[in-house]
């Protein structure tokens, strides 16, 4: 870990509810530039949540607490100007969007992020440029150009093309909320080495998963485990480990 | 040249016009024509026009229209013009064989009946009377029903100009045949347009008809058009229609397929006064295919009604009906879908899907996915849909940065994309494409060089729809 960290996501005493009722109770998270973090937790204990609500999403009621980026109150910014300002969410579970080209939808993503930053829209050769090389970072092979957004694509390519955005955004955060759900070893194996080739030192990554697989392809530098809408465990790689030998029954017994 | 006065009933005028004219309406008639026109005329006597307590016409109400002050040309006029001085078609490479109408009446430009090499024959319908009888005997009045609608009626009671199109058996159409209606005249107009279009067996034709009007007057267009469709031919067909807010435009097909042959129709309408598109299809034949496809992008106080029927009468056909549309401000919307599978058309498949997108709680739509089955063999669906756009998509597109106002034209277009992307002509789908982005930006107006370009610019209408009230 570096030894100057530059703060970038600050959570203090996060409550959020849907419906009225309490998912997340009192969430306190501090994410520096170039680390990785991983969340663990079963099913339902407010994960997606917590990811959802960091991006914007708003079916929540937030009834306590703060969420900094880089010093800003992100409760005060839209979906969009979080994103702008270097939020990414890597969706569970992808939206097709049909008649929508990936080509257009991330042209349009991209200029409106520069626009945001004052910067002029990326030239048409530029941007078609920076999506080969990407694609050829990321191992994928299929011509994604014109296809629509996700339609018809297989679950494995959902969360590849996840990761192809999350390489085209440049993100400074990226939340990739179980990445791994749905993939097959192979599968696994590209996304993972794909978030790693865009791993550095001023971005940070929070990785959401219910299992440790995932966490020997993307080494965590800090481990979380999210149990009932509470971080009750924090530690370091071993964690995942331990927990996956002893299965979540061994926090549920510890508390 | 007929002025209908307002102190009698439009009916009433209509009557009496034909009574004191028929021998003018007639002279170019065959045998059939003139006893199809008999029988038209005593069913309009008895059904006058359409009202809202019809069934059929329960969403779109005509009254206003019917009450307007009308002229009626029993007498062509204008067939000299250089149709090129009103009219010039703006969507690049796009080489198409273009016939068209002027205020009802075949513009003659060079011939008014031509018959080009591979054998096909294109011109004016009353031409069409005078020099082919004997096909006009065999299909005309064969396909359109007039005893239960009233405009059907009427339009057979008063057909005398419009579109002739054969063509033979085993030819396939190189070029797309584009025919254009356009009105542009100082009063308003009652135009009852007609159109007979043959296509022999094993043929393919493409035909493109674009309805657009230039001036502003209450212009009320009833067309008939009956095409029919031989064994193992394929038309691909597309209405296009961009017309401006004063019009009425009720645009009729019968479609009759024989055995094998395809049939795909779309309608794209972009904006209209009132605009009612009644496609009836006939699968008169075994292993028939019929795709009816339509967008509808309506504002302001635009009306938009698709009434389709689709009768497999035979076994082995397939058919799908695919509208979609978005309506804002106080724009309302019509979709009446009728399958009717009889007895013996086994093996039928029939899909049916209706999805709409209403901007605000003003605008209307009435769905009416209907299926009537007597076959027990087939397999049929229907469906429709009326909401916003999609919360979770939305969230999608701006958690990558995209704007909310960018994010719902995102959606809308795509949800318009999927009746674009359904145009086989590439250049009247890129076009279309382009025309389908600018409706939804608000910057297509009806003379904004769109399908059609006229020469008015000063008559710019601007038509928008409003993101902020999704």
């Amino acid at each position: 870990m570096p030894n100057n960290l530059t703060k970038m996501l600050s959570i203090k005493n996060l409550k959020v509810a849907i419906n009225g009722k309490e998912i997340l109770k009192g969430i306190n998270l501090e994410v520096n530039a170039g680390e990785v973090h991983a969340i663990m937790g079963p099913n339902g204990t407010g994960k997606s949540t917590l990811a959802a609500v960091i991006a914007g999403r708003d079916i929540y009621e937030i009834t306590d607490g703060e969420i900094k980026f880089k010093g800003k109150n992100l409760f005060s910014l839209s979906i969009e100007e979080r994103a702008c300002e270097g939020i990414f969410l890597g969706f569970q579970y992808p939206v097709e969007i049909p008649g929508v080209s990936i080509t257009n939808f991330l042209r349009t993503a991209v200029n409106e992020q520069r626009k945001y930053r004052g910067q002029d829209p990326m030239p048409a050769n530029e941007f078609l440029a920076k999506m080969e090389e990407k694609k050829n970072l990321l191992e994928i092979q299929a011509k994604l150009a014109n296809r629509s957004v996700n339609e018809g694509f297989s679950g494995g390519e959902k969360k590849k093309n996840e990761i192809f955005q999350m390489a085209m955004l440049e993100p400074l955060l990226s939340i990739l909320d179980e990445t791994d759900s749905g993939l097959d070893i192979d599968a696994l194996r590209i996304v993972a080495s794909g978030v790693n080739k865009l791993r550095n030192k001023d971005n940070a990554i929070i990785v959401i998963t219910h299992y440790q697989r995932l966490l020997e392809y993307i080494v965590p530098d800090i481990v979380h485990v999210l149990y009932e809408g509470e971080i009750v465990k924090t530690g370091g790689r071993e964690l995942a480990l331990e927990l996956e030998e002893k299965g979540y029954e061994w926090i549920r017994k510890g508390l | 040249m007929i002025d209908l006065v307002k102190e009698i009933s439009l009916k009433d005028s209509m009557i009496r016009l034909f009574e004191a004219q028929q021998a003018l309406i007639g002279k170019n008639d065959t045998s059939v024509v003139a006893s199809r026109r008999q029988d038209a005329f005593n069913h309009f006597k008895k059904l006058g026009f359409p009202h809202t307590k019809m069934e059929k016409w329960r969403g779109t109400d005509l009254s206003r229209a019917l009450t307007q002050e009308y002229t009626h040309y029993l007498e062509p006029f204008q067939q000299d013009v250089d149709i090129e001085n009103l009219f010039k078609c703006e969507v690049p490479n796009f080489e198409t064989y273009l016939v068209t109408q002027l205020n009802g009446w075949y513009t003659y430009r060079n011939s008014a009946l031509k018959t080009l090499p591979n054998g096909m024959i294109v011109g004016s319908l009353a031409k069409a009377f005078e020099f082919y009888p004997d096909l006009v005997n065999k299909h005309y009045g064969q396909y359109a029903d007039d005893s239960t609608d009233g405009l059907i009626a009427l339009n057979t009671t008063f057909a005398q100009d419009g579109i002739f199109i054969y063509v033979p058996d085993n030819v396939s159409v190189a070029d797309t045949v584009q025919m254009v209606n356009i009105i542009d005249l100082d009063r308003n107009l009652f135009v009852q347009a007609r159109n007979l279009i043959i296509i022999g067996k094993n043929s393919k034709l493409r035909l493109v008809q674009c309805d657009d009007s230039i001036d502003h007057r209450e212009s009320f267009i009833n067309s008939v058009s009956e095409i029919s469709i031989g064994e193992n031919a394929t038309l691909d067909h597309y209405k296009l229609q961009n017309k401006d807010e004063q019009s009425t435009l009720v645009n009729t097909i019968f479609f009759d397929q024989k055995a094998g042959s395809q049939l795909t129709s779309s309608a794209i309408s972009l904006n209209g006064g009132i605009i009612r598109n009644d496609t009836r299809v006939k699968l008169g034949g075994p292993n028939c295919s019929a795709n009816i496809y339509g967008l509808y992008l309506m504002d302001k106080d635009q009306h938009i009604d698709n009434q389709v029927f689709m009768d497999h009468a035979s076994p082995h056909c397939d058919s799908t009906e695919l509208f979609k549309g978005i309506l804002d401000d106080h724009a309302s919307g019509v979709f009446n879908g009728h399958v009717l599978v009889r007895k013996d058309a086994q093996k039928t498949n029939a899909y049916q899907n209706n999805k709409n997108i209403l901007l605000t709680d003003k605008a209307v739509i009435d769905s009416n996915p209907f299926l009537e089955i007597y076959a027990d063999d087939v397999k049929c669906s229907h469906g429709a849909t009326v909401g916003q756009l999609d919360s979770e998509a939305m969230f999608y597109i701006r958690s990558r940065g995209i704007s909310e106002t960018n994010a719902r034209m995102l959606l809308m277009y795509a949800f318009a994309a999927e009746v674009v992307n359904k145009i086989t002509i590439p250049e009247l789908r890129n076009r279309l494409d382009d025309m389908v982005k600018k409706r939804l930006r608000g910057e297509l107006s009806i003379c904004d060089q769109c399908v059609l370009h006229c020469n008015s610019q000063e008559k710019k209408i601007k038509f928008k729809i409003d993101m902020s009230r999704i």
